[in-house]
């Protein structure tokens, strides 16, 4: 589809050509939503279980032949139930509606001019970019609140070295499901909410390039949330989030729910990333060029090509583990033929561009933030869009740091580990941006500012002992530790997510409309921080003193950091709450409305009205100048945002492009 | 470290502050590294018992006392520009804008690398030079001790326990290591099932017991003392409690102890029934040993004999 070049009346016409939407539509039960989409998973799951019961061989466990004792005849019907639920679960929200439609040449509905207004809009398919924003945004708050309470039960039972209150079974099924509900959120915490959400309005947009593959990105998080917390139901998985093979081979059927759920994450994350690549580079508004995109955008922008090129890497590894689960193959079997080294390889693959996809995005919320609150351009912005994609790209070459001590090709050691160091360059780039920034600045502590600088605080001493973790000899005492726990936790929770509450503080205004309580976010804020810090900093000491990950016994001088790092980690869950209960307060019962601009930001989204219109934009603005020009003098705004007709496309004519 | 002394222009009465940081951070750095390096060096982890684990220990006290300034001046320059540079109240001005600086920008960028190159050569020189500084190198270590003379050990990881051969010994298999002061071991790495790691924490020995898989690692034991074995790869249901431990002592009292173990499973008949050694095996495979065995001395390890492969189910 070509970009809408001509303002004005012309966009009353749809993009999608013909007429819109009949005029009276259907009753809401009638319309396809959640409602119908559970109809249809249960008809899916019902169905896929009978055929997987049907197609599954009677195997017979025990004797001496090594497939056969792997082997039992309930994973075929599970994984093939989760499969047709998961598809009857997106047909009965109407995701396949648009081909049928498409196939019978009816006219397709209009994207930008979505009529529908509502609460009803967010439990459907939607097509707004803004709409699936806010979807994820609430999505991933039920992801984050889910696995911190997994965490809690973790926290518990570590209280004592040797007095249980889980058996090794279930505190080994909370720790994958702790690990993988986060790993999964945490790759969409910012690149769902935020990214969707601004990701045109900050380009200067109408709309994203796929709307569909949007929509269909979002709704396959439920049920890659519902499958994953089935592995309840189903004793859990004793893996944790890195599903090593044999391991995963061996284990009872609540292993596939881990295969199916991260699968249909991964899946998701391809399809996110495929979108904002394309959206960024075809949908930009005139004159946003290359060297005026905020940095978020970028921090985005390469994110997605992470996304884009690591995370089949990941489906094609579940897969491969599903088959060896439910059709048995071999291909992690080390005495039928296959490897163990294999999984190792093909996870950590995806599994190192996984953690800088979590990182990025984290450094590019605080970019965007850093200058409005210091008031100052930020500082050599090229050396900062040179580090994140210096980050994006070595991240391609470290995976096998994972492996220092397993065997695996033993003099290429010093190779990762010369990559690895490498990437504290370009992350040093991050810091020197936030520095240069900060000099001379006018630096207003407003809450977004504060988790911003929490982010830069926390993601210094997770960076500085991943430079640690890269030494091989310092490595041979800290792999596999409690140290990699407080090191990923640093980088993860302390900078993503600090950074994503930052985010929240910082957009919510904007995307919710409605101001959240000043006095409660500082409290927040500092809750968060202290107690993020002291649940975590013990971790590192906990490591270096011998404590594995994983264990549910330990040492017993080991004891009182341990019960200093739960207790710390209550009052972390406590901070949550003090959190949940700003938003819920601000949004659902105070409701103060925001101001369009609250932050006098210069940003591009912050120039649209709020609550933005369908269309984003009235017309195509046309950009003016960069994002960050706080202070400089004669400086104009942004964007105009009402372009004389035809200035939009005399631009694109200039450019060359057909208008 | 040059200082920013950034845009000037015609503030000359501004402090200068880049100089205030510096002579901040430089007396705070000094005065922590020297008490990480004096005060703190001596009690890293993982001690001193092994030729490997002191260097690691260096190796991290090294990158302790690197990463002191850095942290610091990240940290002192954050608070300094917190103080300093805060909006004051009923300031609503912009700052004076500043886009960039080559010379600041060069600077950091290059001193970032030299670190990073430094490190990174540091890093090599302390993997090579203690033959694999502990962790395991794979089946045909390319690092080795330059000695004549090695114990061999073997480790058999196992849901959930590592047992140990000794084939200079006969074959003899225990449930406890003993290490003789002052020899090179060499440590066999092998699994049974799924893929332990061996992690003799005091030693400063880690490496991975992948299934069919020989993985070798060397340590010298240079003290006498107790050290604890845990498992270190996520293996399975006990995985939290598969541990158990070992001694270093001296030459004559482990000489005692191995020849006392091989008397003992001599008479027994254990060293009959147990598999040739070999570098790994295959666990479907051995089907020989009789049931009454494990009753004797609580051997369980490389028969693979306790159960099949799938069972105990998982989790």
């Amino acid at each position: 589809m070509a970009i809408e070049t001509t303002p004005g009346a012309d966009q009353t016409q749809p993009a999608g050509g013909g007429p819109t939407e009949p005029g009276r539509p259907r009753p809401w039960w009638m319309r396809p939503a959640v409602h119908t989409g559970l109809i249809g998973a249960v008809i899916g799951y019902l169905f896929g279980h009978w055929m997987g019961n049907a197609l599954s061989p009677d195997f017979s466990p025990g004797g001496s032949n090594y497939a056969a004792a792997l082997a039992n005849n309930f994973d075929m019907p599970l994984v093939l139930g989760y499969v047709f639920g998961t598809v009857g679960w997106l047909a009965g929200l109407g995701v396949f509606n648009d081909l049928g439609r498409l196939m019978l040449g009816k006219p397709l509905p209009d994207i930008e001019h979505a009529p529908e207004g509502g609460l009803a809009k967010y439990f459907r398919y939607t097509l707004d970019h803004k709409v699936v924003g806010i979807q994820y945004l609430f999505g991933m708050i039920v992801y984050f609140l889910t696995g911190g309470l997994f965490a809690m039960a973790i926290r518990t039972e570590l209280l004592n070295p040797t007095n249980h209150i889980m058996s090794s079974s279930s505190y080994l099924m909370v720790v994958g499901e702790h690990s993988t509900m986060m790993m999964m959120m945490m790759s969409s915490v910012v690149l769902g909410p935020f990214g969707q959400y601004f990701a045109p309005l900050m380009i200067g947009s109408k709309r994203m390039a796929f709307p569909r593959l949007e929509a269909l990105g979002f709704w396959l998080t439920p049920p890659a949330y519902v499958i994953l917390v089935s592995g309840v139901l189903l004793g859990g998985f004793p893996t944790g989030w890195t599903g090593y093979a044999p391991l995963s081979i061996q284990s009872t059927p609540g292993m596939d729910t881990y295969a199916m759920a991260f699968g249909l994450m991964g899946i998701s994350m391809i399809l996110a990333g495929f979108n904002i690549i394309v959206t960024y580079i075809n949908y930009r508004a005139p004159g946003m060029r290359w060297s005026r995109l905020p940095m978020f955008v970028w921090s985005m922008f390469t994110v997605s090509f992470l996304q884009v090129l690591s995370v089949p890497v990941l489906v094609a590894g579940l897969y491969m583990m599903l088959m060896d689960r439910a059709w048995q193959t071999a291909f992690f079997v080390n005495q039928l033929g296959g490897s163990s080294y294999l999984w190792q390889n093909v996870f950590w693959f995806f599994g190192h561009p996984e953690v800088y996809i979590l990182a990025l995005p984290g450094f590019g919320v605080v970019a965007e933030i850093l200058p409005v609150f210091c008031r100052k351009p930020l500082f050599a912005y090229k050396v900062g869009v040179a580090g994140m994609f210096g980050v994006a790209l070595l991240s391609w070459f470290v995976w096998q740091h994972h492996l220092f001590v397993s065997g695996i090709n033993p003099d290429m050691r010093p190779l990762y580990m010369l990559t690895t160091e490498l990437i504290s360059i370009p992350t040093g780039f991050i810091y020197l941006v936030a520095l240069g920034t900060l000099w001379k600045a006018k630096i207003k502590f407003e809450v977004p500012m504060l988790f911003a600088l929490g982010m830069y605080f926390n993601f210094l001493i997770g960076g500085v002992t991943g430079v640690y973790l890269s030494d091989v000899p310092a490595d041979t005492t800290e792999h596999g530790s409690f140290f990699v726990m407080g090191h990923f936790h640093y980088t993860i929770m302390g900078g993503l997510i600090f950074a994503f509450f930052g985010g929240i503080y910082y957009w919510v205004p904007k995307m919710l409309g409605v101001e959240l309580n000043k006095t409660l976010g500082k409290i927040h804020f500092w809750t968060m921080f202290i107690f993020f810090n002291s649940t975590f900093l013990p971790m590192f000491f906990l490591g270096m003193a011998g404590m594995p990950r994983r264990v549910f016994e330990y040492a017993k001088n080991l004891q009182p950091l341990n019960v200093w790092a739960s207790i710390s980690a209550y009052l972390l869950a406590v901070s949550m709450i003090i959190f949940l209960v700003n938003f819920i307060w601000s949004t659902l019962f105070v409701r103060k409305r925001a101001a369009s601009n609250p932050w006098n930001a210069r940003g591009l989204e912050w120039q649209v009205p709020t609550p933005v219109p369908p269309e984003n934009f009235e017309h195509i603005p046309v950009v003016l100048s960069g994002p960050y020009e706080y202070g400089v003098k004669d400086a104009p705004p942004m964007a105009d945002l009402n372009p004389p007709v035809g200035v939009v496309a005399a631009a694109y004519a200039g450019a060359g492009v057909e208008a | 470290m040059t200082t920013p002394e950034a845009t000037t222009g015609a503030a000359a009465a501004e402090p200068r502050h880049g100089l205030r940081i510096f002579l901040i951070w430089l007396p705070l750095a000094i005065i922590v590294d020297l008490i990480v390096w004096f005060v703190w060096y001596p009690h890293f982890p993982p001690g001193r018992m092994t030729d490997q684990a002191q260097g690691q220990q260096f190796d991290i006290a090294v990158m302790t006392v690197l990463s002191v300034p850095v942290l610091l001046f990240i940290w002192v320059y954050f608070a300094y520009a917190l103080i300093v540079w805060r909006r004051r109240p009923g300031d609503e001005e912009d700052a004076t804008p500043i886009h960039g600086n080559t010379r600041i920008q060069a600077t950091w960028i290059t001193t970032t690398a030299v670190i990073v190159l430094g490190l990174f050569v540091f890093g090599t020189v302390q993997l090579i030079v203690p033959a694999g500084a502990g962790a395991g190198e794979g089946p045909s270590p390319i690092w080795k001790p330059h000695v004549n003379q090695l114990l061999k050990v073997q480790v058999i990881g196992q849901q959930w326990a590592f047992t140990y051969r000794f084939p200079q010994f006969g074959g003899i298999e225990t449930t406890h290591l003993e290490l003789p002061i002052g020899e090179e071991v060499q440590f066999n790495v092998t699994s049974l099932d799924v893929i332990h790691s061996f992690w003799a924490y005091q030693l400063g020995v880690k490496a991975d017991a992948n299934p069919g898989v020989n993985n070798v690692a060397f340590a010298k034991p240079q003290q006498i003392g107790d050290f604890t074995v845990r498992c270190n790869e996520l293996c399975g249901l006990w995985h939290g409690a598969m541990f158990n431990t070992g001694k270093v002592v001296s030459p004559v009292s482990f000489m005692a102890w191995a020849n006392g173990i091989r008397d003992r499973e001599t008479r027994a008949g254990v060293l009959i029934t147990l598999p040739a050694y070999s570098l790994t095996y295959d666990p479907t495979q051995i089907t020989s040993l009789g049931n009454t065995l494990k009753k004797v001395l609580g051997i369980t390890g490389s028969p693979g004999y306790y159960y099949s492969p799938a069972n105990p189910v998982q989790p």
